[in-house]
């Protein structure tokens, strides 16, 4: 036996996984038993009221697709938060909103987020816009013992393809069903009269001026009816997050550009 | 049964390492500098597809030199140690110094306890908000690790390559002439020219959003090399 025979079954290195080809975060989580977990939610006993989100909606136009959400939390019959945000940049060409039990949809986002930028630097090249929706929808579907609990959350996605240069999006069902949407999606407590809404605004290929303010008089709609649904506020600076994805990439809309949207909605509003 | 023979361990550790060091001198070399905006990443690599130089998280950039699938793996380890560490606590707490860290602990355990060294040297950069707070840090084959000042060179002819960079670099070099310098010096130091697609090129740019790391392309490098 030689010497580098004798010291070979001596353990791996645990500082660094280099287990060989897996781009996925998750697994590497999983490796580390790091995984985001709710232990507990299958005991006895009934939950306090929790915050959820509400009214989100993305729709398709000329340039790409605008994403656009209110920013209000409740809880049963409270507000919980007013100023909560439900529309995130997945990664530089797709955006991801979501509704229902806000405490782990935030945390799903941020786990999306994470695998897509470490799918991105393993790889050297971004997931299709498919291949993401697809991931999106295992993290729906993995999510789904805890929908029986009535802990729900159903994501929004869309974003840029940059192979057929077009603005997509995609919605989503507890089960991780997963639907491409042709115009325009809505999901949430409000999301029924947002969509109603769009119904009667939409058209194909609107300007990003008439789609903005489109999105936000949705969102406008969705409050007048739904109490779970926070409308633009102006008197404290509140407006709803918007987002746009076009080829260049994704942007955020700046407030001031919303807070003069949101005015201008509120004025025209029968 | 015949009685094993018996080898010191000054000689075990000195051949491991000599076989080590021909590897990675056989290995074209990588160039890293700091210039205005950052820090710049440089290498001769025909290949367009398998990258030396690479991406590990928002501030922090990766350059390998030796066998590819070795210092692959590395990379990919990095990667994996920068996202869950950022994922479990904040972006701000994935830092260089904790990655070299690792790589050293890394690379020192399978230069001591694998069958065969890993014929690489790495290098970890980090761009600060200012000049004063990047960091640069180089791990061996056998871990050791040392912090880099300014620039540093490794892989083949890095002897050579340092002793030029010493002579003509100076702080405060705009990216154009940076890669002008780094291009001259490891021409002067190889086999003369190189194409403009045998380049691989890097930056870590302290301008940039978030992700500081971006690629450039090889006729960025062409209009640096004739702009000097």
């Amino acid at each position: 036996m030689t010497p580098e025979g004798a010291l070979s079954n001596s353990p791996r290195p645990a500082a660094l996984d280099m287990s060989l080809a897996d781009a996925s975060f998750l697994n590497t989580l999983r490796r580390q038993d790091a995984q985001p977990r709710w232990p507990g939610a299958f005991g006895e006993g009934t939950l306090p009221e929790i915050p959820e989100g509400t009214t989100i909606l993305a729709m398709r136009y000329a340039d790409g697709v605008v994403m656009a959400g209110d920013r209000r939390a409740t809880a049963g019959n409270i507000i919980a938060h007013k100023r909560v945000q439900k529309v995130f940049a997945a990664d530089d060409f797709s955006a991801v909103a979501i509704s229902g039990t806000a405490g782990m949809a935030i945390e799903l986002i941020r786990l999306f987020q994470t695998e897509l930028e470490h799918y991105e630097k393993i790889e050297g090249t971004r997931l299709s816009l498919d291949g993401k929706a697809n991931y999106l929808a295992r993290l729906v579907r993995n999510h789904l013992p805890l929908a029986f609990q009535g802990l729900v959350v159903v994501p929004l996605f869309c974003g840029f393809d940059e192979v057929t240069a077009e603005g997509r999006l995609y919605t989503f069902d507890v089960v991780g069903g997963r639907y491409e949407e042709q115009d325009y999606a809505t999901t949430g407590s409000g999301g029924q009269e947002a969509k109603s809404f769009l119904k009667a605004a939409y058209t194909e290929h609107m300007p990003e001026d008439e789609a903005l303010r489109a999105a936000v008089e949705a969102l406008v709609a969705a409050a007048e009816e739904d109490a779970a649904t926070g409308g633009p506020d102006i008197r404290r600076g509140i407006f709803p997050n918007v987002v746009t994805v076009t080829a260049t990439g994704l942007s955020e809309v700046p407030d001031d550009r919303l807070e003069r949207i949101a005015a201008s909605v509120l004025e025209a509003r029968p | 049964m015949t009685a094993p023979f018996y080898v010191p361990p000054e000689q075990l550790i000195k051949d491991r390492a000599d076989f080590a060091r021909k590897g990675i001198a056989r290995g074209r070399p990588i160039v890293v500098l700091e210039y205005a905006d950052g820090v710049l990443l440089i290498g001769e690599n025909p290949s367009g597809s398998l990258h030396k130089l690479g991406e590990i998280y928002d501030r922090i950039a990766f350059a390998g030199v030796g066998r590819f699938n070795e210092f692959e793996s590395m990379r990919v380890g990095g990667v994996r140690y920068a996202d869950v560490k950022g994922y479990s606590y904040a972006r701000a707490d994935v830092t260089s110094k904790g990655l070299a860290n690792a790589y050293s602990q890394t690379l020192g355990q399978v230069f001591t306890h694998e069958v065969k060294p890993y014929e690489i040297e790495v290098m970890i950069a980090e761009v600060g908000e200012t000049p004063a707070d990047t960091e640069i840090y180089r791990i061996q084959f056998d871990g050791n690790l040392a912090s880099v000042e300014r620039f540093g060179a490794m892989g083949g002819g890095e002897q050579e390559l340092t002793e030029a960079l010493e002579a003509r670099y100076e702080p405060g070099l705009d990216l154009a002439a940076a890669i002008a310098l780094a291009v001259d010096v490891i021409e002067g130091a190889g086999d003369g020219s190189i194409a403009s697609g045998g380049w691989e090129a890097a930056v870590l740019d302290r301008t940039r959003p978030r992700r500081k790391f971006l690629r450039l392309a090889p006729d960025e490098i062409e209009a640096a090399r004739g702009a000097s």
